[in-house]
């Protein structure tokens, strides 16, 4: 195993090192940094040009200047990478270390919900293989495929973010819009649940009536100008999520993993003011950090004391119950921060930005605030590279599924009169998962590669605007440096997802191949 | 309770036998090419798709002059070109704009204009020039650069492909290593840098080096399925028979791999046309003054408010061209899977149970 990594890593130089080379001699010769600079009129415009050379070492021939370059990245190994210095004089490490922290926000909240959200709808399109819910899901997932992201990039700061803002100077939905976005949710939850016509038509009329009365009464009571959710809606909210949580990990017929989870919904519950006490006392992420671990470590000495025998996917499932129920507490008091928000001078009543990063007007309104500016200025690229990217997921899953509940074990596992909750979740659910973990490290640090577009659609700087920057001003080193943090990335990913393979899938053995 | 669980089991098997039967009487006598298409042509949506691409290519190359090998000149049957700067059309447009579309859908007695094209259909840029001979230029520009890093991509992925998954060893260790230093540097960033050094030069030079770019991820799909398709027995059959390796990979081999090269090649090319749009827009693709649908939206991007059909139209043909190449591929792949079975359908199946009956009563 050892052996294979590293003979694994030794190729790897070898191909970093040989397309760095090309990339860096092809970038030399395509242009002359110091061409703008000649045909300026400044009066010491001789001087400039031997300085800027001088800097970059223009003298030396690209081939040679390669091995300077490589000189002082290799000093990675002994703690002390040099990427050289960018054209405007800053050096190329530190212009690195600002964008990555940018690019990697921009694409990780994306990635996270493309994944999710692609991985759940692909596994119920699977199950309801030729449904009609299956049909317009492999539809859009296809339509989602064929959008160039900086289209729906402007469609959604169009209809999106004006739209919304301007919805929000007198927020009253319209009558029209109530009733269809009951139709739509009523269509969409019947379609998932399935079932014969009465089951259809019953789930149809509840979600519909549900989701137009949600909509009413938040219109009515003002509610999306001031949201939040209070103890009791997170009360009755975990609740619910630790039936959903139960049924999914164990069954409900597990009745200490039940009580467990139901405990845990209570203590979230209890927990609703002290927390939000400490939110507002002490504002920082460690608060945070610590209810987190607080809330997990309950979880596990209350599904210890209520369970007797196999325990282990008892805590598993009261810590995950734990879990996104102190998440509705971090979101309730991000709704509470909404209303103080929307009344600061920097936003005055149109929180949904088109570009930036964040607000630069916005003074130090405390934690809370200034992290909400961060999430509402992520709020419009994360749905765009969303929307691109879940539909591989979809595909991808809905494909993996179908070709794994055509396997003997799951026959097998049916014969043995298995519910269909365990076939699904236990023995096919993480067979599906084997392939779909490599792509997804693969397909991560593609994205951040990728982010190109986005980040010049949405005005953000990071790696792709400095890549950009470096391209346009053939500036050498800036390419550079983007190009060895991406290239080291892909090359990475592919190495962890060939060993995660392996050690996800026994039958696959490391180091029988190339 | 025993007996009618056997009776539902009996049920099942002859529903399934059922369905085999009908499968398996409708693909009797027929060769494979011929079963591939059949169930190609069966794929509703693929068919609408590749009606909606053939119109849009018949659409877009009929409609501008046509330079047939930089001879003979064919005339196209739009009157404006990209080149032309027809007056811009004030009045009678939506919040007081310029150059608005003058295409309608609702006819006279609608209270609209009629069903007809008028003289800008898709309204006029900033200086006037016609939108619809603009936007035509720009999607004859994607749809060849798509063809064309479709071909040099399939051509170099395949090669590569079948000679390292057929000749294994040094030369696979060789290619795939190869193989694998393209596939470090990520698409858009090598495609940003051809297309920045290379856009000057006109689209065609583009699409050849991203071409050259673009083949990695379908030669190792070829080396896999060469890499199975080698060890089976019709080819150790040919090898005894002393077939030569040459006629082993083009005759006996290549035509068992062709389902996935050409599934993969679709899906190349719908990758191609949004790479493409995709450098356009950043400005690394095709320049002006050549056109580009990419461009045109990069340009027009911030009318968007108040003249939307400069953003809209180039955006629905891109969709379409898409949209319709994956569909095609997914039918494509639905044709060539072996194991894909159609759904027969309830009247079908009841008319071959009658036909089963009938056949029981008469013997």
């Amino acid at each position: 195993m050892a052996a294979f990594i590293l003979r694994r890593l030794g190729v790897l130089g070898v191909i970093l090192f040989g397309s760095s080379f090309i990339l860096y001699n092809l970038a030399a010769i395509s242009g002359d940094p110091t061409a703008d600079l000649k045909l300026s009129n400044d009066p010491n415009r001789d001087f400039l040009v031997a300085s800027l050379t001088r800097e970059l070492q223009l003298d030396v021939p690209p081939p040679a200047r390669y091995f300077l370059w490589l000189k002082g990245v290799l000093g990675v190994f002994v703690g002390n990478p040099d990427f050289g210095m960018s054209r405007d004089g800053s050096t190329v490490a530190h212009s690195l270390a600002l964008a990555i922290p940018v690019t990697i926000r921009l694409v990780l909240a994306a990635t996270i919900f493309a994944i999710i959200l692609g991985i759940s709808i692909g596994i119920i399109t699977a199950l309801r293989q030729y449904s009609r819910f299956d049909y317009s899901m492999t539809f859009f997932s296809f339509l989602m495929f064929s959008l160039p992201i900086f289209w729906v990039a402007v469609l959604l700061k169009e209809y999106l973010a004006i739209s919304f803002n301007n919805f929000l100077q007198n927020p009253n939905v319209p009558i029209g819009w109530i009733i269809g976005i009951g139709l739509v949710s009523g269509i969409f939850w019947a379609s998932i649940i399935g079932g014969d016509r009465r089951k259809f038509w019953m789930t149809f009329g509840a979600a519909g009536t549900i989701a137009s009365g949600l909509i009413a009464f938040f219109s009515l009571t003002g509610w999306f100008l001031d949201p939040s959710l209070g103890p009791i809606v997170v009360g009755a909210m975990a609740v619910g999520i630790a039936y959903g949580v139960t049924q999914l990990s164990v069954g409900l017929i597990n009745k200490a993993a039940l009580k467990s989870s139901l405990t845990m919904a209570a203590v979230t519950f209890v927990a609703y003011y002290p927390a939000n006490w400490l939110f507002d006392k002490f504002p920082n992420p460690f608060t945070i950090i610590l209810l987190a671990s607080l809330n997990i470590t309950i979880a596990v000495f209350v599904a210890l004391a209520f369970s007797k025998i196999d325990r282990g996917p008892i805590v598993r499932t009261s810590v995950l119950t734990a879990f996104i129920a102190g998440g509705l507490l971090i979101v309730d008091k991000f709704m509470q921060t909404w209303k103080p928000y929307m009344e600061t001078d920097a936003i005055n009543y149109r929180p949904v930005p088109t570009v930036g990063q964040r607000s630069d007007l916005l003074g130090d309104e405390g934690w809370w605030i200034s992290n909400l500016d961060v999430a509402t200025h992520l709020f419009l690229p994360t749905l765009a590279l969303t929307l691109i990217s879940f539909a591989g997921y979809i595909r991808y899953s809905r494909g993996t599924l179908l070709e794994v509940l055509n396997q003997d074990y799951i026959r097998t596992a049916r014969a043995k009169g298995l519910t269909e909750r365990t076939v699904i979740m236990r023995h096919a659910f993480r067979n599906t998962m084997i392939p779909l973990t490599t792509i997804m490290v693969v397909d991560f640090a593609g994205v951040v590669g990728g982010a190109l577009i986005t980040e010049s659609v949405f005005g953000w700087s990071g790696m792709g605007t400095l890549f950009r920057q470096g391209l346009l001003g053939y500036d050498l080193n800036l390419l550079m440096g983007v190009f060895f943090i991406t290239a080291t990335l892909s090359v990475v990913a592919n190495l962890i997802a060939d060993l995660l393979y392996s050690a996800l899938d026994p039958r696959i053995r490391v180091g029988s191949g190339a | 309770m025993a007996f009618s669980f056997k009776k539902k089991v009996e049920a099942a098997e002859v529903s399934t036998s059922g369905e085999n039967a009908i499968a398996n009487k409708e693909i009797e006598g027929l060769s494979q090419g011929q079963i591939v298409r059949r169930r190609f042509f069966r794929h509703r949506a693929a068919m609408i798709s590749l009606v909606t691409i053939i119109s849009i290519t018949v659409l877009v190359f009929t409609a501008l002059d046509f330079k047939l090998f930089g001879v003979w000149k064919v005339p196209g049957w739009w009157k404006w070109t990209p080149e032309d700067l027809p007056e811009l059309r004030f009045g009678d447009c939506p919040n007081d704009t310029v150059g608005c579309p003058t295409i309608s859908f609702r006819p006279k007695f609608l209270g609209g204009n009629g069903i007809g094209f008028g003289d800008h259909p898709f309204g006029q840029d900033d200086i006037g020039r016609d939108f619809f001979a603009l936007v035509m230029k720009g999607t004859q520009r994607s749809l060849s650069v798509m063809l064309v890093i479709g071909v040099i991509g399939a051509t170099i992925g395949t090669v590569v492909g079948s000679i390292s998954g057929f000749y294994r060893g040094k030369v696979d260790a060789i290619l795939m290593r190869f193989t694998d230093f393209i596939i470090t540097i990520p698409a858009i960033i090598i495609g940003s840098v051809v297309g920045f050094h290379f856009g000057n030069l006109g689209a065609m030079f583009l699409a050849f080096y991203l071409g050259l770019f673009a083949w990695t991820g379908l030669s190792r799909l070829v080396r896999g399925e060469f890499l199975t398709l080698r060890e089976r027995e019709f080819v150790d059959a040919a090898r005894v028979a002393g077939a030569s390796n040459r006629r082993i990979i083009f005759k006996h081999i290549l035509p068992n791999a062709v389902g996935v090269i050409i599934v993969s090649v679709t899906l190349l090319m719908s990758g191609a046309i949004l790479l493409e749009t995709a450098l356009s827009y950043i400005g690394f693709g095709v320049v002006e003054p050549d056109v580009s649908l990419g461009l045109l939206i990069n340009k027009y991007q911030d009318s968007f408010t108040t003249r939307p059909w400069l953003f809209w139209y180039p955006g629905i043909f891109i969709i379409s061209i898409a949209l319709s190449i994956n569909f095609i591929g997914d039918g494509l792949r639905d044709a060539f899977d072996p194991r894909q079975r159609r759904r027969i359908s309830k009247k079908e199946r009841q008319e071959s149970a009658t036909a089963r009956k009938l056949a029981q009563a008469n013997d």
